[in-house]
């Protein structure tokens, strides 16, 4: 069986820190997986690696069983692997609608043109709207994206990631610093992401984790601790022992 | 048109001219018969507001920063100068061409050095490759003439019809009309999904790579780009006054360039054309009041604009025109 995203043995120091020791993950197509771990477990690291940020010591990453090892950033997204950012990396001065079009775009194969300018294509501008419409960023998509409240920056985030078609989705906490009043808006988001596309959930609310996610991976100092249904994950022994700091070493 | 809610039409619209534009260019055109007698001067202001918009490209709009622009400036100043002294192209339009692709091959080979690293490497670099260019030249003085510069430049008619005059008129225009149409292909690529990409990558190259932009390819293209806009404007400044000499190449010419950048403004396009003519006003009055002097000058305004603040100043000066030209163009409605 082919999975949508699977990692063999992949490892990465920083001199003498052992970040990622020796991880194995495979993601069924279609899943909503999820990967928690405490602070410093190295989740960070584990998204710079899959996404092509950084390169690995050793082992590889597989997407949809073709080797991705060694390609660039960009590349990976045209293949399909997009992410979401924790903190907004959003343009501030630019519209929410000039930043799905450079994803859409992209995408498309249109993002070199120079000879025409923006808005003369009309599937651009459809699939641009689109994406709008989704995530209900019609009304604000000529305000500049730094002016907009908290939770519609949020949302563009994800509607940037969903802008380049993935196969493969990273949702690093999707929710982080959302106020309460329009938490709603984003966890219905991301509720009804398209199930065809596989979401790799990087999130420390426990809460829309297990609302979320129908497998878990635990990641304890760079490595897997436990794999396993909700249900499991919530009943090991080790997982709670993380969780609680008991015999937690360094 | 329903089916995208209205998103080609706003995205047109940022790409619409506007009247200050309209009258930018107008009075561009009239300098023609009002300033009759500074044509020497307009030129000027023409071949380095060109310069500026170069730069303008790859820092305005890419972020990429350059101590060493004046390379690409020399080489097609050399250029234009020895395809004319050696009678290689003689019609000046198509050395103008020729001189702007030499600059851009120049460019293109140069881009992948500036392109890594940060933003103190890249002054470094840029420099560092006009230093190199410069003592090139001074080395290989039976090609350049070396201290003394090129010798016997003549300047055919343009198209073979209007030939340089004495008083410049002739070359003004030339510059005017070369800048005119070099502006209206920025302004397109910078309307362009490939200008929109390049803002991307200049507020964050991280974030850009992580949508699917090849942030290395688009960098390497508009720095080419900026050589050729460069290498042109050189060779309007040997066509228009038959000089080539070591100084094209120096540090003084691209830090003043950077200035130019610094009192128009960078990242809107009409930046290095206002500040080309702001700058070589003031150096004009400065150095008519205390010909040795006039730096100190040109220091204290630049020190002014960045302590007052560039938008602060144009909000004082352009009021009131902005205020008529809304009235008359939207009654009733606020512009946006």
């Amino acid at each position: 069986m082919t999975f949508a995203l699977e990692t063999i043995g992949l490892d990465k120091q920083f001199g003498g820190l052992h970040v990622t020791r020796d991880l194995s993950m495979k993601i069924a197509a279609g899943a909503r997986h999820a990967l928690i771990g405490p602070n410093g477990a190295g989740k960070t690291t584990v998204i710079n690696l899959l996404t092509g940020v950084i390169k690995p010591n050793g082992g590889k990453i597989l997407l949809e069983g073709a080797d991705i090892t060694g390609l660039s950033v960009q590349a990976r997204v045209l293949r399909g692997l997009s992410r979401t950012f924790q903190i907004n990396q959003l343009y501030a001065d630019l519209t929410p609608l000039e930043t799905i079009g450079l994803a859409v775009s992209e995408r498309l194969g249109h993002g070199g043109d120079w000879w025409r300018r923006m808005g003369t294509r009309s599937d651009v501008n459809a699939e641009i709207a689109e994406n709008l419409a989704r995530f209900h960023l019609l009304d604000v998509m000529n305000e500049p994206t730094g002016t907009l409240p908290y939770g519609k920056q949020r949302l563009l985030e994800i509607a940037l990631a969903i802008a380049t078609k993935p196969r493969v989705l990273l949702l690093d906490e999707p929710a982080a610093g959302v106020p309460q009043s329009e938490r709603h808006d984003i966890l219905a988001a991301v509720a009804s992401l398209p199930r065809d596309v596989t979401v790799l959930l990087i999130e420390h609310d426990m809460d829309l984790v297990f609302s979320f996610a129908d497998r878990f991976s635990v990641l304890v100092n760079g490595a897997l601790l436990v794999e396993g249904t909700p249900d499991e994950v919530a009943h090991d022994p080790r997982v709670k022992a993380v969780y609680l700091g008991e015999g937690a070493d360094a | 048109m329903s089916a995208d809610h209205g998103v080609g039409e706003i995205s047109l619209r940022r790409a619409r001219w506007g009247h200050g534009e309209t009258a930018f260019w107008l009075i561009a055109v009239a300098a023609i018969f009002v300033f009759s007698d500074r044509y020497l001067i307009l030129t000027e202001m023409a071949w380095l507001g060109l310069f500026a918009l170069s730069l303008d490209l790859i820092l305005g709009y890419a972020g990429i920063v350059s101590l060493g622009h004046a390379a690409f400036f020399g080489v097609g100043a050399y250029c234009a100068g020895l395809l004319a002294v050696h009678g290689l192209v003689k019609e000046p339009v198509l050395a103008l061409v020729v001189a702007g692709g030499a600059a851009m091959v120049l460019g293109f080979a140069t881009s992948f050095l500036v392109i890594r690293g940060s933003e103190l490497s890249q002054l470094m670099v840029t420099l560092g490759i006009a230093l190199l260019l410069r003592e090139l030249a001074n080395k290989f003085s039976d090609i350049t003439g070396g201290f003394d510069g090129l010798q016997g430049i003549v300047i055919d008619p343009i198209l073979g019809l209007f030939a340089f005059d004495i008083f410049g008129k002739v070359g003004f225009i030339y510059c005017l009309v070369v800048l005119f149409v070099l502006f209206l292909l920025a302004r397109l690529i910078v309307h362009s999904p490939f200008g929109l990409s390049l803002r991307a990558i200049r507020n964050n190259p991280l974030r850009a790579a992580a949508i699917g932009i090849p942030v290395n390819r688009r960098l390497i293209a508009i720095y080419t780009l900026s050589a050729f806009y460069a290498g042109i404007a050189g060779a309007l400044f040997t066509q228009t006054t038959a000089l080539a000499s070591l100084d094209v190449f120096s540090f003084e010419r691209s830090a003043d360039l950077l200035l130019v950048l610094v009192i128009g403004g960078a990242g809107y396009l009409y930046g290095g054309l206002i500040g080309a003519v702001v700058f070589r006003v003031l150096q004009d009055v400065f150095s008519s009041w205390t010909p040795q002097f006039w730096q100190f000058w040109i220091g204290l305004v630049l020190v002014l604009i960045v302590l007052i603040g560039r938008e602060r100043m144009y909000r004082g000066v352009l009021w009131l025109p902005r205020l008529v030209m809304r009235r008359m163009a939207f009654p009733g409605r606020s512009a946006s």
